[in-house]
C-alpha cells in the first residue's frame, strides 16, 4: 500500500472511530455507572440515574450522540517514531474531525479567539487539539480521542503551591474545586490530578489521568494510595448525581506526575462528566487496530 | 402520583406551589437561550428577536440537523441536553425581568442574582438531568424556528414546541428556595472533617 493509500484509510478510520465515540460510552464507564446506580437509595437519586441509562439505550437506538455537546475534539497520541503516517497525522485527523463532525453529527464547537467565530466544522486554530508522544522504535499509533463538554472543563483549575504547603495544599486545591464547581459538572466525575513542578505540565498530566481506564492505578505504589485515599474522601461528600445528593461523588481519581522544581508543587485538576466519552485505540503499520476501550467492536 | 405538568402560557399561580426539589414536566413553548442571547439582551441592549413573556428558556446549545419542509425551521432535534446555568447567573435576573420568562432550564445550580430575579418576578429555575440529551430531544415535537444564526449552531435562538419535557428537577423557586445553595452547604460541612483525615494520611514530604 503506498503511503497515499495509507492515509486514505487512516483518515477513514479515524472518521469513524470519532463519530462512534460519541454515541457510546467505554466499558470501564458503564461499569462504574452501574455499579453506582445500583447503590443510590433516594428517590431523586435513583430518577436521575434511570435518565442517564435510559439515555445511553436512546443514543444506542437513534445512533446519535448522547450528549449534545460533543467537546472541542482532543486527541492524544502515542506514536510509534516508525508508524508510517507520523508526518500525515494531524492532517488525517483534522479531515478525520471534518467528517465525523458531519456524519455522527458533532456539535460545531471550535470557535476562533479573537474573531470569536464558530468555524463550524470542529477545526481551527490548533483542533483538533493533539497531545504528542513519540514511541522509540514503534511501528504502532496508539490514539485516545476525548470528548469533553464545556460542563465538565469548567472546573478546570491548576496552581504553583508553595513546597511548604506540601500535599495538604494539594488535598485542598482538589477538594474546593469538586465541591464549589465539580457539582455543576455532571457526576458521579472521573478526577484527574496532575503534580508536577509548573502549571502546564500540571495541567496536561490531569487531562493525560483522564484517558487511563477507571479502576487502573498510579504507577508509583505511594500514588495508587493516594489515588484511592481521594476517592474514598470525595465519595464520603456523597455529591450524587448532578450534584443533586447521592450515594458517592466519583467513578473514580486518576493521578499522573512529573518530577517537580525543589521550590515549586503545582497542582492541576481536570473533571471527566458522567458520560465520559474517551476511546482508544491502537491502529499498526497496516492500518489494521484494537478498540480497546470498547470490547468488541468493530468500527 | 400523577406528573405536575406546566403548560405555556405559564400563569404567577401555576408556580405558588412549587418547591425545590419537586419534579415537574412542560408542555408548549421552548426556546434555547445562553451566553450569547444573555449577553445580546442585557449587556448589549439588543431586543430580543424572540417573544418569551410568560414562556420557558432552555440554557442549552443542541446539535441540530437540516430536515427541508418537515418543521418551521427547516431543522430537527438530534441531541439537546442542558449546559451549565451558572454561567448566565451574572445576566439571569435583568433578563427574567426585561422577558417575562416565567421557566428557565439548564443544568446545576444558580446564584443570589437568579434567585432574586424569581422571587421578585415569579419565575423558576430546573434543572434536565445532565447528558441526557437524546431524552429531552425525544420531548421535542417540531423545532418551529431559529433566530440569531449567525451566532451558530449551539448560541442561535431554537424555538421548539415540546411535550412533557423531563423530568425537571426545581432548583430555584419563587420563594427564595435554592436547591444548589443547600446541598452545597451540606456538602461543605461534611468536607471538613473528610478534609482533615485525608492531609493527616497524605504528609508525604517528611
Amino acid at each position: 500500500m503506498d503511503k497515499q493509500e495509507l492515509a486514505v484509510r487512516f483518515t477513514d478510520l479515524m472518521a469513524r472511530f470519532t463519530s462512534y465515540f460519541g454515541k457510546h460510552m467505554p466499558d470501564d464507564v458503564m461499569k462504574a455507572l452501574t455499579e453506582l446506580r445500583a447503590q443510590q437509595n433516594t428517590e431523586l437519586a435513583k430518577i436521575v440515574y434511570d435518565s442517564m441509562f435510559e439515555n445511553l439505550a436512546a443514543a444506542e437506538k437513534d445512533n446519535v450522540p448522547s450528549c449534545q455537546d460533543t467537546g472541542v475534539i482532543q486527541y492524544f497520541v502515542e506514536c510509534g517514531s516508525r508508524f508510517p503516517l507520523i508526518g500525515e497525522l494531524r492532517e488525517c485527523l483534522t479531515q478525520a474531525t471534518i467528517r465525523a463532525s458531519k456524519e455522527a453529527p458533532l456539535r460545531h464547537n471550535a470557535v476562533e479567539i479573537f474573531i470569536e467565530k464558530n468555524s463550524g466544522n470542529n477545526t481551527g486554530v490548533r483542533i483538533p487539539y493533539i497531545d504528542w508522544e513519540i514511541i522509540p522504535d514503534s511501528d504502532e499509533c496508539t490514539i485516545y480521542g476525548y470528548m469533553a463538554g464545556g460542563g465538565c472543563s469548567l472546573p478546570g483549575a491548576a496552581k504553583v503551591l508553595m513546597p511548604v504547603e506540601g500535599y495538604e495544599g494539594i488535598v485542598r486545591f482538589v477538594f474546593d474545586v469538586i465541591c464549589e464547581r465539580g457539582i455543576n459538572a455532571c457526576p458521579p466525575l472521573l478526577v484527574g490530578i496532575g503534580i508536577a513542578g509548573s502549571c502546564e505540565v500540571a495541567s496536561m498530566l490531569s487531562k493525560r489521568a483522564l484517558m487511563r481506564p477507571i479502576g487502573s492505578s498510579n504507577s508509583n505504589p505511594i500514588g495508587a494510595e493516594f489515588e484511592k485515599i481521594m476517592a474514598d474522601g470525595l465519595d464520603r461528600i456523597n455529591i450524587g448525581p448532578g450534584g443533586l445528593g447521592g450515594v458517592k461523588t466519583v467513578m473514580g481519581v486518576n493521578v499522573e506526575q512529573a518530577a517537580r522544581h525543589p521550590s515549586c508543587l503545582a497542582v492541576g485538576v481536570s473533571t471527566g462528566c458522567w458520560a465520559h466519552r474517551r476511546a482508544g485505540i491502537r491502529v499498526h503499520a497496516d492500518m489494521s487496530y484494537e478498540l480497546f476501550t470498547h470490547k468488541g467492536v468493530t468500527l | 402520583m400523577s406528573k405536575k405538568i406546566l403548560t405555556t402560557p405559564i400563569q404567577d399561580k401555576d408556580l405558588e406551589d412549587i418547591r425545590i426539589g419537586d419534579i415537574i414536566y412542560l408542555n408548549g413553548f421552548l426556546c434555547t437561550a445562553r451566553d450569547c442571547a444573555h449577553t445580546r439582551l442585557v449587556k448589549q441592549g439588543r431586543k430580543l428577536p424572540v417573544d418569551l413573556k410568560q414562556r420557558a428558556i432552555f440554557h442549552a446549545g443542541p446539535i441540530m440537523v437540516p430536515c427541508g419542509n418537515e418543521s418551521g425551521s427547516g431543522y430537527k432535534v438530534v441531541s439537546i441536553g442542558p449546559t451549565t446555568s451558572m454561567r448566565m447567573e451574572k445576566f439571569e435576573k435583568e433578563f427574567i425581568e426585561q422577558t417575562g420568562v416565567k421557566l428557565i432550564i439548564g443544568k446545576g445550580g444558580m446564584g443570589p442574582n437568579t434567585v432574586e430575579g424569581c422571587m421578585k418576578h415569579k419565575a423558576i429555575h430546573c434543572v434536565f438531568p445532565g447528558g441526557c440529551a437524546v431524552l429531552a430531544a425525544h420531548c421535542v415535537e417540531e423545532v418551529e424556528d431559529v433566530q440569531w444564526p449567525d451566532l451558530g449552531m449551539p448560541e442561535s435562538l431554537w424555538v421548539m414546541r415540546v411535550k412533557e419535557f423531563g423530568p425537571l428537577i426545581v432548583s430555584i423557586d419563587t420563594h427564595g428556595g435554592n436547591l444548589f445553595e443547600q446541598n452545597k452547604k451540606v456538602f461543605n460541612k461534611a468536607k471538613e472533617p473528610i478534609v482533615e483525615e485525608v492531609v493527616a494520611k497524605t504528609e508525604y514530604i517528611d
